[in-house]
């Protein structure tokens, strides 16, 4: 796609904003009915939603085209849906079966798909930061104008690895659009009692990349600063940096009573929901009529049903085969 | 109606108590509304129910802990408000009823078993070869029982043993010194524990010889019935009438057995005794009888023993018949309380209607430990034995 | 043929060159392997002949630089990662264990990651606790990536080349005691395989295993005792993982003793890892419990006495062979 092609705005049509909302749906439902699996142990391990933050995946991806990369986190599966992998591989990856996007062997924290770039999944705080840099490199010195995304939380910013890869990523001059998903909670600490600096966009400055703080629940701002971003990397050659400023409405992953903050707050950010907030818009606007949310809840009910469906057909890799994919040609001394 | 069951929350949960109730019977739920407080090991967490529905019944009371999975609530569904989607939902539950199979359980492999190629050395233990060394075995002439067939310390000791006791295979599973060791321990005991008495009867066998002839007569030879299991039949028959002869006495108390281990005294070559149970005897019929004693004998001339034979015997049998004696009195084994023995059988002269006639007669004795039982149901028994024994065909 | 005399550092330096030359994806990245030429001189002049793009000098930053090598790999260039030394490897530990180690595995095969990650190793200068460390059987237990010691001068040259063409991640161990090390190469060597393990010298009577620095010493160790009398093999592992079972035990089968030498720490060595496996494998043809040669379990002291004492050495190498004879 050239860059006439890429527009640099977020769209503003009825379509579009409908596109939006379609995608945000989706995420939410698909959220949802994972909880209710995983209490009913179909899903099992660790598993965190991202219930609350939809507009912050679903804006960025707008502004990304098929051949560039995404790298995310264990809170990825509203990434991997708007990235475009179908649902049903990303729950049968949840099951661990193997017709799942991973082979069933990654479960929640490691949805993979080579067809969309998608590279995780990624389990270590900041650890996907450095191959997000690395996928940059390769695309410089193969002179290829590929983006490549890399969502974290603001947790990560306490990591050496986010300071030593904003460094290279600004040194280097890398195509990485560095995402900061600031819910406010790495787990249960809150932001103001881990960073002495908690405007986050302000540490990629100095780092020397240009960065800007959008409102994360804004899923019409997140966009538009997103494309924003991506077409002045293509301009400058230089990494950019956007904290989104959301909120997660549930807790860390299932196991957490949530001692670290009130249900007040909870209840206050719900009533500011990025879902909420364009469906408010959009009536005002006239982008969204009555009718439109409940063919669109139709629809994303009938997905995910079937999503779990297929999951529920899923089969179990068989046990004699499991050591693969751990190298391309095991010697037989692997054993 | 659905089931409401404590949710999973975590991998590492396992059970949940219920701290309280947000909603009542009767009360309307809609999906997302909280309904329950939970206390876990990292706290108290609320619940959410998935379902629209009318709580019909709770299930579960406040302070009550369940593992996960455990219905707390019945949910009537349907109620309306809720996004309805195109498929209701017993179809999916239909869709989704089969269940994925299982994955199968992982395999340990073995290790290879060591290669012997032929004129190569042969696998050893490194200690069965220092105790090849020390004995002057040659380990080229053993055949070994480790993995692999190679050739371990067992092996050795098993070569070893014909120089000392000129027997020419090793005797798998009984030692013929300890086993004397364990019977001068035991009958010492006896002994010294226990006060014996003994009664002695003779017992007609007209009847049982002539029925015996005429079973064997349809008999093919490998099932003919010997007189012994006419024995021990009506001895295990006898002991399930009189219990006071048929268990243990330990700590001071006869405990009767339900049951009739009958132990069958069976000498092994080598100097050894021993003494079996065949269970239930009393229960066994003739032929399955016989088959038990045969089997028991033979098995345990080979030394193959299973421990409960050892342990269960409530009584003891005991016939030196084939031996030739008359009769014996037995030494009770402990914690048993009573054996009967049984001499040869003869043909002696009796008087029946004032004519001395030859018949077939045996003599029966009974040692009994006073402590459990008297001579007076020690009469009993012989009597009922021999009662037994004169209409063999009910046995 | 012809043959050039070369030190084990102009051997790696020709193999990096070699590949850069030969494959434009190849590019090397670490700390001064450009403007300064490498901390053990091995990237010397290797900035001027190919530029800043591909000696790529970077901060201090191993996690970021090794995540970024494995980030370029598998965005299809073929990185050579340099550590300047195993110590400092374990910032970039997440990065090999938790990316490189794992990316193919956990994505269910639709990922794997090229890259080679070359590291010096070893103790033997002096340089105390913290500069000092052995820690490639560590690596060895790492499922996901290939890990190798070359020790000779054919390695050396050889091993790279078909490291960077392995789909999977490589971790090549060079003892830093070894890069001036001086010998004979074929004028033409090239790639050599990676999975098997060589016999350096053959006997009869006692099987010396070892790798990477402490193969010459092995190798010192088994003329020594061939002036005793003894006949001692040596089997350079060449690979620690995969390990080559089959050439170790058909060694041990013939031998029936086996001292390993191993310059990590003894406890949880990788020396250990080979010594179950001949327990496994040829437990009946032993006539002795198998050897270890390691260093001492206490952290690289400084003064060289004690150095020397804490790390294998020739004689104590001698000495464990000749107690597996009984001498």
């Amino acid at each position: 796609m050239t860059t006439a092609e890429r527009p640099a705005r977020a769209v503003v049509s009825r379509s579009h904003i409908l596109e939006l909302l379609t995608q945000m749906v989706r995420i939410r439902r698909f959220e949802e009915k994972c909880a209710e699996l995983y209490t009913q142990e179909k899903i099992r391990g660790f598993l965190h939603l991202y219930i609350g933050e939809e507009a912050v995946a679903t804006g960025v991806m707008q502004a990304l085209t098929p051949e560039d990369a995404v790298v995310a986190t264990y809170r990825e599966h509203g990434h991997a849906i708007a990235r475009g992998i179908p649902m049903t591989k990303i729950m049968a990856e949840m099951y661990g079966k193997q017709e799942g996007c991973s082979q069933g062997r990654g479960g929640s924290m490691h949805i993979f798909d080579a067809d969309t770039r998608f590279y995780g999944g990624n389990a270590i705080v900041g650890g996907g930061l450095p191959l997000a840099i690395g996928l940059a490199l390769a695309d410089k010195m193969q002179k290829r104008s590929r983006v490549t995304a890399c969502f974290f939380g603001e947790g990560a910013a306490a990591e050496g690895e986010f300071h030593e890869s904003l460094n290279l990523a600004s040194l280097w001059k890398l195509p990485v659009l560095f995402v900061c998903e600031n819910n406010l909670y790495a787990m249960g600490t809150a932001l103001d009692r881990s960073e002495a600096e908690t405007d986050i966009h302000k540490k990629a400055e100095g780092y020397r990349i240009a960065s800007r703080a959008v409102d994360g629940m804004n899923v019409v701002e997140v966009e538009g600063a997103a494309r924003e971003a991506v077409a002045a990397i293509h301009e400058t050659a230089q990494p950019h940096f956007l904290e989104c400023r959301t909120y997660r409405f549930r807790p860390h992953s299932m196991f957490d009573p949530q001692l670290y903050r009130t249900k007040e707050e909870v209840e206050a950010a719900r009533g500011h929901g990025p879902i909420k907030r364009l469906l408010d818009w959009g009536s005002e606007t006239g982008f969204i009529h009555p009718s439109d949310l409940e063919a669109i809840e139709i629809a994303v009910a009938q997905e995910v049903d079937a999503a779990v469906a297929f999951a529920e057909a899923g089969t179990w890799e068989p046990v004699k085969d499991l050591i693969r994919d751990v190298v391309a040609a095991p010697a037989e001394a692997w054993r | 109606m659905a089931l409401f069951k404590m949710p999973s929350l975590g991998a590492d949960m396992e059970a949940g108590t219920l701290v309280e109730w947000l909603v009542g019977e009767g009360e309307t739920v809609r999906r997302g509304d909280i309904i329950a407080v939970v206390e876990t090991q990292k706290g108290a967490i609320e619940i959410e129910v998935f379902k629209n529905g009318t709580v019909s019944q709770l299930l579960l009371q406040p302070g009550e802990t369940v593992p996960v999975g455990t219905p707390m609530a019945e949910i009537d569904g349907g109620a309306a408000g809720e996004p309805a989607p195109a498929a209701p939902a017993p179809e999916r539950a239909a869709r989704l009823s089969a269940k994925p199979a299982e994955p199968e359980r992982p395999v340990a492999t073995a290790p290879p078993p060591p290669r012997a190629k032929a004129g190569e050395r042969v696998p050893a233990s490194p200690a069965a070869r220092r105790l090849a060394a020390e004995k002057g075995v040659n380990l080229a002439a053993l055949k070994g029982s480790g993995p692999g067939g190679a050739i371990v310390s067992a092996d050795v000791l098993a070569a070893e043993q014909p120089a000392k006791l000129g027997a020419a295979p090793s005797r798998r599973g009984l030692d013929m010194d300890e086993m004397r060791k364990a019977i001068a321990a035991a009958m010492a005991r006896s002994k010294r524990e226990i006060p014996h008495y003994y009664l002695q009867h003779s017992i007609d066998l007209e009847a049982a010889t002539t029925w015996l002839a005429e079973a064997n007569a349809e008999r093919t030879p490998p099932e003919r019935l010997l007189m012994a299991a006419l024995f021990v039949k009506a001895t295990a028959l006898a002991l399930k009438q009189y219990p006071e002869f048929n268990g243990h006495f330990v700590d001071g108390r006869m405990e009767r057995s339900e049951s009739v281990h009958l132990g069958v005294a069976v000498a092994i070559r080598g100097g050894g005794l021993i003494a079996p149970a065949i269970h239930d005897a009393d229960t066994l019929d003739v032929g399955s009888l016989m088959a038990a004693l045969k089997d028991v004998t033979a098995r345990m001339r080979a030394g193959r023993v299973r421990s409960s034979e050892l342990t269960d015997p409530t009584a003891t049998f005991s016939s030196l018949g084939d031996r030739g004696v008359e009769g014996l009195w037995g030494v009770i084994y402990p914690p048993q309380v009573a054996l009967v023995g049984f001499g040869k059988v003869l043909s002696r002269p009796a008087v029946i209607n004032d004519q001395v006639v030859p018949r077939p007669q045996v003599q029966v004795s009974l040692s009994g430990d006073h402590r459990a039982n008297d001579g007076h149901r020690g009469a009993l028994l012989l009597n009922a034995i021999d009662k037994l024994l004169q209409s063999p065909e009910a046995l | 043929m012809t043959e050039i005399t070369t030190t084990y550092r102009e051997a790696v330096r020709g193999a990096i060159r070699e590949a850069m030359q030969k494959d434009e994806r190849v590019f090397l990245m670490g700390e001064d392997v450009g403007r300064y030429g490498g901390c053990y001189a091995v990237s010397m002049g290797l900035l001027e002949e190919f530029g800043e793009d591909r000696i790529r000098d970077t901060p201090l930053s191993e996690s970021a630089f090794t995540g970024a090598g494995i980030g370029a790999a598998m965005g299809g260039m073929r990185p050579i990662v340099e550590v300047m030394t195993v110590n400092f490897s374990l910032l970039a530990l997440d990065q090999i264990m938790n990316t490189a180690a794992t990316f193919r595995h956990m994505s269910g095969g639709q990922f794997n990651v090229p890259v080679v990650i070359r590291m010096a190793t070893g103790a033997g200068k002096q340089l105390a606790a913290q500069h000092s460390h052995s820690l490639e059987g560590w690596f060895a237990h790492i499922p996901g990536i290939r890990v190798v010691a070359p020790a000779t001068l054919e390695d050396a040259r050889g091993m790279l080349w078909t490291a960077l063409e392995d789909p999977d991640p490589v971790l090549i161990f060079e003892n830093a005691l070894l890069y001036n090390r001086q010998g004979t190469l074929a004028a033409d060597a090239g790639p050599v395989d990676l999975d098997r393990a060589a016999v350096r010298r053959e006997g009869d009577q006692v099987t010396l295993v070892t790798y990477g620095g402490s193969l010459f010493k092995a190798l010192d160790a088994a003329e020594a005792l061939a002036g005793d009398g003894i006949s001692a093999e040596v089997i350079d592992l060449r690979t620690l993982r995969p390990l080559d079972d089959a050439t170790i035990i058909a060694s041990v089968r013939k031998t029936r003793r086996a001292v390993i030498v191993d310059e990590g720490w003894r406890s949880g060595s990788l020396a250990a890892e080979i010594s179950a496996r001949i327990m496994e494998q040829a437990f009946w043809e032993l006539d002795a419990p198998v050897c270890r040669v390691c260093s001492a379990e206490v952290p690289i002291p400084y003064p060289k006495h004690l150095e020397d004492a804490a790390i294998p050495q020739v004689p104590g190498i001698v000495q464990a062979a000749r107690a597996t004879l009984g001498k």
